[in-house]
């Protein structure tokens, strides 16, 4: 028996880099985001030493020091400056207020371990993200050449799927998941629930107002943990 | 099993009860209870909707006689286990009644007190169905049109749509 309960975890471990959730978004009936879960980024990041002058050239973009040109080994172009000697880059300073560009033009400062990697969104574009997925899905439904059709459900990349799911109140569950990973409808269904359990029922909660309620998180990251566990074939029950 | 209810439903009529006889201790005049109750219940409704469509996995309803068939059928039966018998109106065309033969809210009540002879003694549930309409795109106007405890026949709920269905265009839902 104990065997084969590790067979099955090194199947896992092996494997659960590819099933996994991204992250989850909850839209309210006006387009705004009330709710974000980042689980699972497949970030592709690279820590290395570096002596000076640095190879690579760098600018300011968008408030984030990006790779310009000079991409090398899995250094890619428009990879973010994630963090200097082990301390985390946010914009264009460090986390203990020096400018990044200004530090990294210093050759007395080096050699230094700069992290790279695939910058994550900010809140803000997240929330612009969020809005222009609620319009979109209401084109979806225009386009349709049938009266009463239903916004987008599904959007498709070869990188990952999108699911949305619009209650018949107008509120959106969305979920980025990987391509390979099933069952997501009925996670879709399970979020709705945990919804209305934990964040309607709680009474100092707004409706439309961003969700803060601890219990919506727990639960909510208890069910993509079960959804993702299933695998490519879907939750037992 | 129904014991365990039967102890919680207890429970839940009795703070109904409180619920209307402090209202009743706050407000002189009954159309003041009558409003607050449904104002409580819409904020209920707004709020239990989402439960019931999560849970209940109804589909769009396509039309207000649809509508009103869920809302009797599922929704009383999963919140307050009994099924009101639906009926509409021969005069008017969105009004639909829902006749209350057993109400567990009522279950203790005798008769209205001295005094609070138009008390709608369960209008929470007015506003209960005011506001999951409400959510689902559909606005109506919700009252008892009879009721036991003001001496009629029957107790019966009724729901007026306001948008006449416009066929065809629109799917409704709930």
């Amino acid at each position: 028996m104990p065997l084969v309960e590790l067979h099955l975890l090194k199947c896992s471990e092996v494997t659960g880099a590819d099933m996994a959730i991204f992250s989850v978004y909850v839209v309210n009936k006006a387009g705004g985001l009330i709710y974000q879960l980042d689980h699972y980024a497949p970030r592709s990041e690279t820590e290395k030493t570096f002596s000076f002058p640095l190879d690579l050239v760098l600018k300011l973009h968008d408030e984030r020091v990006v790779v310009a040109f000079g991409q090398r080994d899995s250094i890619r172009v428009g990879h973010a400056v994630l963090s200097i000697n082990g301390i985390d880059v946010n914009g264009k300073y460090t986390a203990d207020g020096k400018e990044v560009l200004e530090y990294l033009g210093n050759p007395t400062n080096y050699p230094v371990s700069i992290r790279f990697g695939r910058p994550r969104l900010s809140s803000n574009e997240k929330l612009m993200l969020a809005s222009m997925f609620h319009s979109l899905f209401a084109i979806g439904s225009q386009l349709s050449p049938e009266l009463g059709s239903s916004g987008i459900e599904m959007l498709e990349t070869d990188t990952f799927k999108l699911h949305c799911f619009q209650t018949l109140t107008g509120i959106k569950f969305v979920v980025l998941a990987d391509p390979r990973q099933a069952g997501i409808e009925s996670l879709l269904r399970k979020i709705y629930e945990i919804y209305s359990d934990f964040a309607l029922k709680n009474p100092f909660y707004s409706l439309e107002m961003p969700i803060r309620c601890e219990l919506f998180d727990q639960n909510l990251k208890l069910a993509l943990e079960v959804a993702e566990k299933a695998g490519p074939f879907g939750p037992g029950s | 099993m129904s014991k365990r209810l039967g102890r919680s439903r207890e429970l839940f009529v009795l703070t109904y009860g409180a619920l209307v006889a402090q209202l009743c201790k706050d407000y002189e005049k009954d159309e003041d209870v009558n409003k607050h109750l449904d104002r409580m219940g819409y904020d209920i409704g707004i709020r239990l909707v989402e439960d019931f469509l999560a849970r209940s996995a109804v589909r769009k309803c396509r039309s207000y006689s649809e509508t009103v068939d869920v809302i009797a059928q599922v929704a009383f039966k999963m919140y307050l286990g009994v099924t009101p018998s639906v009926s509409c109106s021969n005069t008017t065309e969105n009004e639909f009644f829902l006749m209350l033969d057993k109400n567990p809210l009522v279950d203790f009540v005798e008769e209205l007190p001295a005094g609070r002879c138009s008390l709608c003694y369960c209008n929470l549930l007015c506003g209960v169905i005011r506001g999951a309409l409400e959510m689902v795109h559909l606005a109506a106007e919700v009252t008892f049109v009879q009721d036991r405890l003001k001496g009629d026949d029957v107790t019966e709920i009724g729901i007026t749509f306001s948008k006449k269905l416009e066929d065809k265009k629109h799917k409704r839902q709930k």
